[in-house]
């Protein structure tokens, strides 16, 4: 390859660069418009397909709608006690304080909730939240809210969008964000973006396992190239298999099947027909869980002194559960459990409040809900970790970038409670648009190293230009194998090490492998340069995951089963060592504010009806 | 056959679709065309339309009679009795033809009969994915403008709903006994047809509520869902009730026309044979 | 398992050609699976866009077999076995590569179309609005922009009539826009003037490839059209209002900003 001139290649210059376009990066983006600054998005897909889209059961946020009694230090204490105490305080204080407002503005911006009877915005039960609090619009709430941003995106000034390009790695200037790099997936062009701020909204990492409800933009872009810049990264060992994804036929294997089937009042069963969760329930949740199926049933009817049923756990507990019924013999036929709707709800009801679920099994599998149950499995769903952040303004250690969303970490600890990514999204999304204007006001001229830039698209191009290499597609498959054996949901000191092992040799194998064909629009060669990304979290979970030696929320280790005391006021943060290294810190969490400490451990009686 | 960027097909009727796509439009035609030859030679007879209490849907309502002619109805029969002594001898003495067309522009301006007859005899596309007629094509923009028309049409075809139901009802008394027969209640049939076509029209549904953006807003406006919400279940089925009501039309006509020359029997509690 | 042939068109705007993929094929697989074992295999460089592959982002369109749908909802097991399925790109829109279409004129569109546009809230900051006014809104807001509908409207697939009509999406775009129980803006003139509901005659295509299973044209296009009737066609109602002195309808305003066409 000859000398690269980088005056010729394509530049656009905006006040801040949002990567991904999901409901987090789209919320940035208005409200850094919103406070006049030039918003580039850059999204690997077509505008409107991230994989928000795919989220099903709602957005968690104490509106009171459904019931009254309902407030956000109810939502603050649920969220905590979801994240097994290892949330940050004052981002699970912010998002539940925060996300009402979120939603009356997005039904400004023209989302359309479902209603209640007296025309507000309706809500729904979930796991792990104590009252109705999932706004939704029957099962594709995440259509809704992508959708409804997307609208408001393109319809504000200063919002300019670059569709099917993906981001290839940070630009820094004396340590400062000064742009990205980036190729267009159509024509395989190089373009560079200068900007003073950047802020990653790029998702979460779950292609890493073969059985995962994430699409294939879900290589965790953003935290690789967070890391190569410099920010840290916590909580990474926490990776949320949903408990309840399809298994068969095989191709749809993973795809998510939505909690509100179990809000909605569906059951989970095992092969011989017993209704398994009553026997799971932990100790912490057996004061708020119905011990009985009938105490279950009266919930279900709108009986607000009885106390909800164990399918409608967080979702670490459903799943761990759901893998022991199989690994006990008494899976379905497919290795699953069986999910019936159809016995407790009349054909109409399930169609309308549940359409997709309905057509998603009609379609895919040949299964009526309606009629018969489902077969369901865990799959994995959700990183809680990535970025870390600053609570308030969404700031990494590196000045300029800015992360929220999926890709950044804080808010879940160790477990997400169902209904929290929508409101996260929006709440922090808005948080870190808001926090780039600030920072931005303090910035002066940048500059962009030529050299970086030629690195960059070096580097891009080796998969192309070698002779012969492996094909990426088969280097990937290999990672999930590898993840699927020992970075899976039971984790073990040997399986983690051996996955170290391994994901390192597919590292070296990566630098090697062939993209065929040219750079237009060629899957192979994004393949090649999303792998190294995805290996470089899937080293991150291993290594958080064996050093945290407890089994706690999304975390589980068969030989330090149960959660150890000393483990529960560490977070675990990753970041790329002075010699290139990975380097992992054991952080001990300072104690929560008086004040949200009292919230997180007092008593429902003292929080209901208090809407302070 | 020219193949275009995309591997895709250009010309009239081609496709890469494996399916019989033609199936719908070639029986549209078939349809269509033999109902229409029928009716035109049914229409321009003016004879064997009834027989006893019944009376062909093509003749009704009647205005006039012409109770010289064979199988023709009663004068009393008749809105305004005799036939006109002004008629034309040109054109036929059929009173088919005095109401005839009513119906037709109803039908002819209908939303789903026009996806048909675009569909099958203009070509405009013959099936879906599947290249059209080469055409300048301007849609309902231009000349086509008078389809909007449709919501009139619909008026008269509303109007005409009584005088069927009235023809129905009528078909079970016979020479002063109240009775049944088949004949009487194949007209039953035809005239609950008719109104569920009708009452599924697309503008009727836009007339009883579509046009509102808010049913909950005030009181008549609740009244109002309910008249949408039964408008809509019909306009669903609009298909089958516009393929139903018009064969079981031409059904009726084809069975009181056989009563009438005498070639089949109407089974009935009257006397058998009118 | 059994080895399925896989018919792809390859090539660009220059031109191409379809080549034969033969590929295992395993129970319960929809042709996506088959794009991506031929990706896995022998055409690494297969352009092909996906997301989700559960019928919800609307990302995987194309043609197979000569119809448009969707290849993560188009079951393999659906065809002859000793058929070979064809895939093409979207014909109404510019070819990229293989199986992507350049689908930008889709989101000019929706940039045209003013935004929602509520009156203030109430007081307490909730709206209002009964579920039954917000039924048929929400039937068009499952749209999942895949732009089959778009793909097979032969106004647009054929005729190429983009500067005029906007395409079935957008009709229902804007029909849950005016029927929208707090919308302000009053929309049909331009429906008529800007969006082109004249150019639909109504042969429900868009409604027979709806992934969603949307009706497009009855409950969208054809009351939009209806609408523009009582506006512009119908001397009753224009008199009506005409001597009622409203010149739209009640509750909205004129839209604010002018439609220009985009070309």
């Amino acid at each position: 390859m000859g000398a690269i001139d980088v005056s010729e290649i394509q530049t656009f210059v905006h006040d801040v660069v949002v990567i991904g376009a999901g409901g987090a990066g789209l919320r940035a983006a208005v409200a850094a418009a919103e406070e006049g600054l030039d918003v580039g998005v850059v999204c690997k897909s077509l505008l409107g397909k991230a994989h928000t889209v795919m989220a099903e059961g709602g957005a968690a946020a104490a509106l009171g709608n459904a019931d009254p009694r309902d407030n956000w230090k109810i939502h603050f204490r649920d969220t905590m006690r979801g994240g097994k105490f290892l949330n940050q305080w004052r981002m699970a204080e912010l998002h539940a304080q925060q996300a009402p407002d979120r939603i009356r503005e997005l039904e400004a911006w023209g989302a359309v909730f479902d209603r209640t009877a007296d025309g507000r915005i309706n809500q729904r039960n979930f796991g792990g939240h104590r009252y109705p609090r999932l706004a939704h619009v029957g099962d594709r709430t995440g259509l809704e809210m992508i959708r409804t941003l997307q609208d408001k995106a393109v319809h504000t000034a200063g919002v300019a969008v670059h569709m099917e390009c993906t981001a290839l790695r940070l630009l820094l200037d004396k340590g400062r964000v000064a742009g990205i790099l980036a190729y267009w997936r159509d024509s395989g062009r190089f373009v560079l973006f200068k900007c003073k701020a950047v802020i990653m909204a790029t998702g979460g990492f779950g292609r890493a396992w073969r059985v995962t409800s994430n699409s294939w933009e879900y290589t965790g872009d953003g935290q690789a190239m967070a890391y190569e810049a410099g920010a840290e990264l916590m909580d990474v060992e926490f990776t949320q298999f949903h408990p309840t994804g399809m298994v068969w036929p095989p191709s749809v294997a993973g795809v998510l099947v939505t909690e509100g089937v179990r809000g909605e009042g569906g059951i989970l069963t095992n092969n011989r027909g017993e209704r398994f969760m009553f026997n799971y329930i932990p100790e912490k949740f057996a004061k708020e869980t119905a011990d009985t199926v009938e105490e279950g049933e009266r919930w279900l009817d709108g009986d607000k002194t009885a106390r909800r049923p164990p399918e409608l756990l967080t979702r670490d507990v459903v799943a761990r559960a759901i893998a022991a019924e199989v690994a006990a013999g008494r899976g379905s036929p497919h290795g699953g459990a069986f999910l019936d709707i159809a016995s407790r709800r009349p054909a109409e009801v399930i169609k309308k409040k549940l359409p997709s679920m309905y057509h998603q099994f009609k379609e895919l599998a040949e299964v009526d809900i309606t009629k018969e149950a489902m077969e369901v499995g865990p799959t994995l769903h959700y990183a809680m970790g990535g970025i870390r952040v600053d609570h308030d303004t969404q700031m990494t250690r590196v000045p300029g970038l800015f992360a929220a969303g999926e890709c950044g970490a804080g808010l879940h600890g160790a477990n997400r409670l169902g209904g929290n990514s929508l409101s996260d999204l929006l709440v922090f999304g808005r948080l870190a648009g808001l926090g780039a204007a600030s920072y931005i006001a303090t910035v002066g001229d940048l500059e962009v190293s030529s050299d970086d830039v030629v690195a960059g698209i070096r580097k891009a191009t080796a998969p192309l230009n070698r002779e012969s290499g492996p094909n990426p597609y088969v280097v990937h498959d290999g990672l999930r194998d590898v993840m699927g054996r020992h970075v899976n949901i039971w984790r073990t000191r040997e399986g983690l090490e051996k996955g170290l092992v391994e994901i390192a040799r597919l590292q070296g194998v990566v630098g090697t492998v062939k993209a065929h064909g040219t750079s237009q629009f060629n899957p192979a060669w994004s393949e090649a340069l999303d792998l190294p990304n995805l290996l470089l979290c899937a080293e991150m979970v291993a290594r958080g995951a064996l050093l945290r030696e407890e089994s706690r929320g999304a975390h589980s280790r068969e030989d330090f089963q149960g959660e150890r005391d000393e483990w529960g006021s560490r977070n675990i943060v990753i970041r790329k060592g002075a010699d290139g290294a990975m380097e992992t810190e054991v952080l001990e969490r300072t104690a929560g504010p008086d004040g949200l400490a009292g919230i997180a451990n007092a008593s429902l009686e003292d929080l209901e009806g208090n809407r302070g | 056959m020219s193949t275009a960027t995309g591997g895709h097909l250009a010309g009239f009727g081609d496709t890469h679709r494996r399916d019989a796509w033609w199936v719908g439009p070639v029986l549209t035609v078939l349809g269509l065309g033999v109902w229409l030859l029928y009716y035109a030679w049914a229409a321009l007879q003016g004879e064997y339309y009834a027989a006893g209490p019944l009376l062909s849907p093509f003749y009704a309502p009647l205005l006039f009679a012409d109770p010289s002619r064979a199988g023709a109805a009663a004068a009393e029969h008749a809105f305004f009795g005799s036939w006109p002594a002004w008629w034309p001898a040109f054109i036929p003495a059929s009173p088919a033809l005095l109401i005839g067309f009513l119906p037709g522009v109803f039908r002819m301006t209908c939303y789903y009969y026009r996806k048909a007859y675009y569909r099958a005899f203009f070509g405009m596309p013959p099936g879906c994915a599947v290249g059209p007629v080469p055409h300048d094509y301007r849609g309902e923009t231009g000349l086509l403008l008078i389809q909007n028309l449709h919501r009139y049409t619909l008026y008269i075809a509303i109007a005409l709903l009584p005088f069927l139901w009235f023809e129905a009802l009528r078909s079970f008394v016979y020479e002063g006994q109240v009775g049944i027969g088949l004949g009487s209640v194949l007209l039953v049939v035809n005239a609950a047809l008719l109104s569920g076509y009708t009452l599924g029209c697309h503008a009727w549904r836009h007339l009883v509520g579509g046009r509102l953006n808010c049913f909950s807003c005030d009181g008549g406006a609740e009244a109002s869902h309910k008249a949408w919400s039964f408008t809509s279940w019909l306009n669903v089925r609009h298909m089958p009730f516009a393929w139903a009501s018009l064969g079981w039309i031409l059904l009726c006509d084809a069975y009181i026309r056989l009563v009438s020359m005498g070639v089949i029997q109407d089974p009935n509690t009257w006397s058998g044979a009118f | 398992m059994a080895e399925r042939v896989l018919r792809a068109w390859r090539g660009d705007r220059s031109g191409g050609r379809f080549e034969d993929y033969t590929v295992e094929a395993d129970p319960g697989m929809v042709v996506l699976d088959l794009v991506h074992r031929a990706q896995a295999g022998p055409a690494p460089d297969l352009a092909c866009r996906w997301n989700c592959k559960a019928g919800k982002c609307g990302s995987c369109s194309m043609e197979i077999n000569g119809r448009p749908r969707l290849a993560c909802m188009t079951r393999v097991g659906d065809f002859a076995p000793d058929e070979p399925i064809v895939v093409q790109p979207l014909k109404a829109f510019p070819i990229i590569r293989d199986l992507v279409t350049d689908v930008r004129w889709n989101y000019q569109q929706n940039k045209r179309i003013a935004p929602f546009t509520p009156g203030p809230a109430p007081a307490d900051g909730n709206y209002r609005m009964s579920q039954t006014d917000v039924d048929r809104v929400q039937e068009f807001r499952k749209c999942i922009e895949c732009f089959l509908c778009q793909d097979t409207c032969h106004v647009i697939r054929d005729h190429d009539k983009k500067a005029d009509f906007v395409g079935p999406r957008f009709m229902i775009r804007l029909a849950s826009l005016d029927m929208h129980p707090l919308d302000t803006v009053d929309r049909i003139p331009a429906v008529r003037d800007s969006y082109g509901s004249g150019y639909c005659n109504i042969t429900r295509c868009c409604t027979e490839v709806c992934p969603e299973h949307i009706g497009i044209t009855d409950n969208a296009i054809i009351p939009l059209k209806e609408r523009v009737v009582s506006r512009f066609y119908d001397p009753i109602a224009m008199a009506i209002r005409a001597f009622f002195g409203t010149k739209s309808e009640p509750g909205k305003r004129p839209m604010a900003a002018p439609q220009t066409k985009v070309p």
